[in-house]
């Protein structure tokens, strides 16, 4: 963010603040050091004291300690927010140098600060603490990713291409085991070091395969890490990154099945056979397990309308509840909370208010940031400590066979891919996907926690691939990327036209598909839908929100944004200028409909300049570009600040700026027009009032009152129009008849009675009642 | 239940496969297909679309059955509706949602994406005067959201005139004052050409029974 915001010529600044962070961050490490060889002194202290206990009564009576240290009870509370705080003030101060950030991915920079803290701890304590437990990994620092993975999933091209995912993710990862485990068996069984210490010929197959199936997989967090900053477009992230969550089933049962077969010595047709079984077992009941859970959590959010505080706390705990429960039938952990999130979301989103609603949004991206950080840092650190067992051979022909394993992989699935697929996958898409294959710290706990006696070897050689991964493909995909001319995210205003003629689509093929007869893709889509319409909406949704179809809750949002837009561009001078008439919706429609004494209710037709309506138009492009990046990048770590509530505060000023303007703003004939809002989320959620107050304003006689909303707080995905629930509503506006003289500009207006409202370019009239509304509202959220 | 008699395709199947581009497989999948839905007949009529079962959930089905008898899709020339159609129409029809073949120059990828549009232009213009009028466009965002329950017009109406200001103020340099009738086919062209989600939705605009040409079992469930 900031170095985003931060202009070129504040260079200098940033470069005395970077070094202020850094001078910060030895000082931290120092004292983290010192606090922990304090520990050590105080517990011995604390030895001797215990030794004598009743001596000690009976010695010369010490004055009361006005000062004294007591660390241990704090110790491991302390030493957590220690890491963690050396944690987010290095995420700091990477964005404050932001060449740097832009040439060095973060993942790289994190490691290397892990590394530099674990060698400073190992100087100054000549020991490091371990701190990657795998307990600690995989239970504490994991799940917050994965399940801000799974939650905000896109899921539309996720399902679209779920077929290609799987290939990748099952077939490929598959191939990678067995083709890495098999040929480094067969090098060590070639190769022969006289100078290293170890005999690579001890090594079993069995070693080696396991091995291998702990270093073919692809790692979530590493891909997302580094995909986020290339900002491809959007079907390749979901490749790499889909099959980055989904292989974690293969690994799972791999590694389970070659550590039972370690052990047993033995492997059977029959053991082969029930491997295969225990694949699908994993996958399906992780799967089953996370969506049960979702269920769960979407039928409790229905009832949650009077204790809107703890809706959070429910999706979070539910997600980690599914997490830990696959985790202990030994099923895939990682799709189950997947899964969770998936299924939770729409429902819950209908349901949750809207502060909930960006709580948990906040939440989840914080700690996500947090544990992806702190995962880096402890991969460095773990680096440094502990033993490596060096051996140049095992090492670079690891590194090499896992290149070539990820390419010939890719190229042979692709291949068959494209046999079925409409959009085929071209070479330059096959090359991102094999580049992007990263493995990274998911592969080091497994080989953390592994019995075996070459351990040390497997995890130096597990330690070197992730370091080439994240380093060398991590530092020269994004400059790859440019070269290759890869097609990046397009960014596609997504128009009211546009969304209907998706919808118009879909129908026309699903009927095309009827007449055919065919039961095609099409028509189990809208099977699945009328199903969930009909029954799950129902039951999970609260209230008679289920009803509001996709298209209306996106106009809805879209009207929102450019009243929004233009309450805070249009408050002031802009508005002085008189406006003769150009395009109007009357133009188009026949002239000969409605006569002015027909529609009594009508509401006045803004009349724009061109220059104005071409500002307004411009406002609404980049308004609609920002909504549509944010909502199509996974961009974790900088949440594109809303411009909806950046604007927020200057908002709520020109407002009242504009109250006190009002009367003399007679020349505003901007109005939006919809439906009158009943208390739907899609409304609520811009609602600024407190959720449980609909914002009704009493009419005012003399001025169009609008009841806008205000707080519109896109989040990136619910204006992606998952099937928001909303009962037909809107902002309103009454125009009583008198005012219309009120709004008649000088020039020809005069005549047109009839003059229907715009309604995509609006400006909500100044409103007389904002004060009262303002004093109750909790702050808005920013 | 699902085999294809194997005997040999008449005549009238290969000229359809000329001039259509089905395989012969495909045409005479789609052959069974007609004479199931016309129990039988030559022709075609509208009660016999009305009869399939799944069709009845769709908000846009009437465009889709009109879409069949309107003689604009039959060739450029046509006019009008008709009331019943054979088989070579109902083909013709069929045939544009034929995926598009690999090998194509970029001539021919376009004029087949311009068909494709005409198409849908042919359905969103439900009075046949070569203009997507106000009146037109509302209709069909009515009819999108016929199937949503307890809407009340105004909402369809507000966005149906929301989408068709956007569409008069993206392909206007018009004079202010100059009236607009409605889209004409051209203006519609325009605007789809702008959206990149048009290129995908191409690309994906086919069925996949027509892709493999394959009959299944399914063919035959109403």
């Amino acid at each position: 963010m900031f170095s985003r915001m931060a202009p070129r010529g504040r260079s200098g600044l940033g470069r005395s603040l970077a070094e202020l962070g850094l001078l910060l961050l030895a000082i931290l490490v120092l004292l983290d050091g010192t606090v922990l060889s304090l520990e050590a002194a105080t517990s011995s202290e604390i030895d001797t004291h215990e030794g004598k206990p009743g001596t000690h009564k009976n010695t010369s009576k010490k004055s009361f300690p006005v000062l004294g240290i007591k660390y241990d009870d704090v110790s491991v509370p302390f030493e957590i927010s220690l890491w963690v705080l050396l944690a987010s003030l290095m995420k700091l101060g990477f964005h404050l140098i932001p060449r740097l950030s832009n040439v060095v991915p973060e993942s790289c920079l994190l490691i290397s600060v892990g590394l530099l803290v674990g060698g400073i701890l190992k100087l100054a304590r000549d020991e490091v603490p371990p701190v990657l437990s795998d307990r600690i990994f995989f239970l504490c620092l994991l799940p917050p990713i994965i399940l801000d993975a799974g939650y905000f999933l896109p899921i539309r091209p996720f399902v679209e291409n779920i077929g290609t995912i799987l290939m990748f993710a099952v077939v490929g990862t598959l191939w990678n085991a067995f083709f890495v485990g098999g040929l480094i068996y067969a090098v060590c069984q070639i190769a022969q070091d006289k100078y290293s210490e170890i005999d690579l010929s001890n090594i079993g197959i069995l070693p080696c395969l396991l091995f291998g199936s702990i270093i073919s997989a692809v790692d979530p967090v590493a891909v997302l890490a580094v995909f986020e900053e290339i900002h491809i477009n959007e079907l390749l992230h979901i490749l790499v990154f889909g099959e980055s969550l989904l292989n974690d089933a293969v690994t799972v049962v791999l590694y389970h099945l070659f550590e039972e077969f370690m052990e047993s010595g033995s492997v059977s047709a029959v053991d082969a056979l029930l491997g295969l079984v225990s694949f699908l077992i994993v996958a399906l009941g992780g799967v089953l397990v996370g969506a049960f859970y979702g269920i769960l959590a979407a039928f409790t959010s229905r009832f949650t309308s009077h204790t809107r505080v703890i809706e959070p706390l429910f999706v979070f705990l539910y997600s980690y509840m599914a997490y830990l429960s696959a985790e202990v039938f030994h099923l895939s952990g990682i799709m189950s909370l997947i899964a969770c999130g998936a299924v939770m979301r729409p429902y819950v989103e209908a349901n949750i208010s809207h502060k909930s609603h960006t709580t948990i949004k906040y939440f989840l991206k914080m700690w996500s940031s947090v544990s992806e950080t702190l995962i880096f840092i402890f991969l460095g650190v773990a680096t440094v400590e502990g033993e490596h067992h060096w051996n140049w051979v095992f090492l670079t022909s690891t590194v090499v066979l896992c290149l070539v394993a990820r390419v010939i992989g890719v190229v042979g699935l692709t291949f068959i891919i494209n046999k079925f697929r409409i959009v085929k996958l071209t070479t330059k898409d096959q090359f991102i996907i094999a580049y992007g294959g990263l493995r990274g710290a998911i592969a080091f706990s497994l080989g953390f926690i592994l019995h075996s006696e070459h351990k040390r070897i497997f995890l130096t050689a597990i330690i070197t691939v992730i370091f080439f991964t994240v380093f060398v493909q991590g530092m020269t995909i994004k400059p790859l990327v440019e070269l290759l001319a890869v097609k990046k995210k397009h960014e596609a205003k997504r128009s009211i036209n546009e969304e209907i003629h998706t919808r118009f689509l879909d129908h026309l093929l699903t009927g095309i598909e009827d007449i055919c007869g065919h039961y095609g893709h099409h028509h189990w889509k809208n099977k699945l839908n009328r199903f969930n319409k009909k029954y799950v909406k129902k039951i999970l949704i609260a209230g008679d929100r289920s009803k509001e179809p996709q298209l209306i809750a996106f106009y809805h949002k879209l009207e929102m944004k450019n009243a929004i837009q233009m309450v805070e561009s249009g408050g002031g001078s802009k508005l002085n200028s008189t406006f003769p008439s150009t395009v109007s919706m009357q133009n188009i429609q026949p002239k000969i409909h409605s006569p002015p004494s027909a529609r009594p209710s009508e509401r006045a037709l803004p009349q724009l300049t061109k220059g104005r309506e071409e500002e307004i138009r411009q406002i609404l492009r980049t308004n609609l570009q920002k909504t549509r990046q944010r909502l199509q990048s996974y961009n974790r770590h900088t949440l594109v600040v809303d411009p909806d509530e950046e604007g927020f505060d200057d908002l709520i000023l020109k407002k009242r700026r504009m109250m006190e303007l009002d009367w003399k703003l007679k020349q505003m004939t901007n109005y939006l027009t919809v439906p009158r809002p009943q208390g739907s989320p899609t409304m609520s959620r811009a609602r600024m009032a407190s959720d449980s107050q609909a914002y009704v304003k009493p009419g005012a006689e003399n001025v169009p009152t609008i009841k806008i909303d205000l707080a519109s707080p896109q989040s990136p995905d619910s204006v992606r129009l998952l099937d928001e629930v909303v009962q037909d509503q809107g902002l309103t506006m009454s125009l009583p008849s008198s005012s219309s003289r009120a709004y008649k500009t000088s020039g020809k207006d005069d005549g047109r009675d009839q003059q229907k409202l715009l309604r995509c370019l609006s400006d909500p009239g100044p409103d007389v009642d904002d004060d009262e509304d303002y004093d109750d509202d909790e702050p808005v959220p920013t | 239940m699902g085999a294809l008699k194997s005997t040999p395709a008449p005549t009238e199947h290969y000229d359809l496969s000329e001039k259509t581009g089905f395989s012969l497989r495909q045409i005479r999948v789609l052959h069974k297909r007609f004479k199931q839905l016309s129990e039988g007949d030559d022709v075609l009529r509208r009660e016999d679309f009305l009869g399939i079962s799944s069709l009845k959930y769709n908000p846009i089905r009437k465009e889709i059955i009109e879409a069949f008898f309107n003689r604009r899709n039959f060739s450029p020339s046509c006019e009008g509706r008709a009331n019943e159609i054979d088989f070579e129409e109902f083909l013709v029809v069929m045939s544009h949602f034929k995926p598009p073949c690999s090998k194509m120059t970029d001539e021919q990828r376009k004029s087949i994406r311009r068909e494709k549009l005409k198409f849908i232009f042919n359905m969103h213009d439900s009075d046949g005067d070569g203009l997507i009028t106000l009146e037109d466009y509302r209709h069909v965002v009515e009819e999108l959201l016929s199937r949503s329950g307890a809407l009340g017009k105004e909402t369809s109406r507000a966005i149906a005139d929301a989408a068709m200001f956007e569409v008069a103020r993206t392909v206007g340099h018009r004079d202010p004052d100059e009236f607009y009738e409605g889209i004409t086919f051209e203006h519609f062209l325009k605007v789809r050409s702008q959206s990149a989600l048009c290129f995908k939705k191409e690309e994906k605009w086919l069925i996949r029974c027509l892709m493999c040409g394959k009959g299944s079992r399914h063919m035959f469930l109403k």
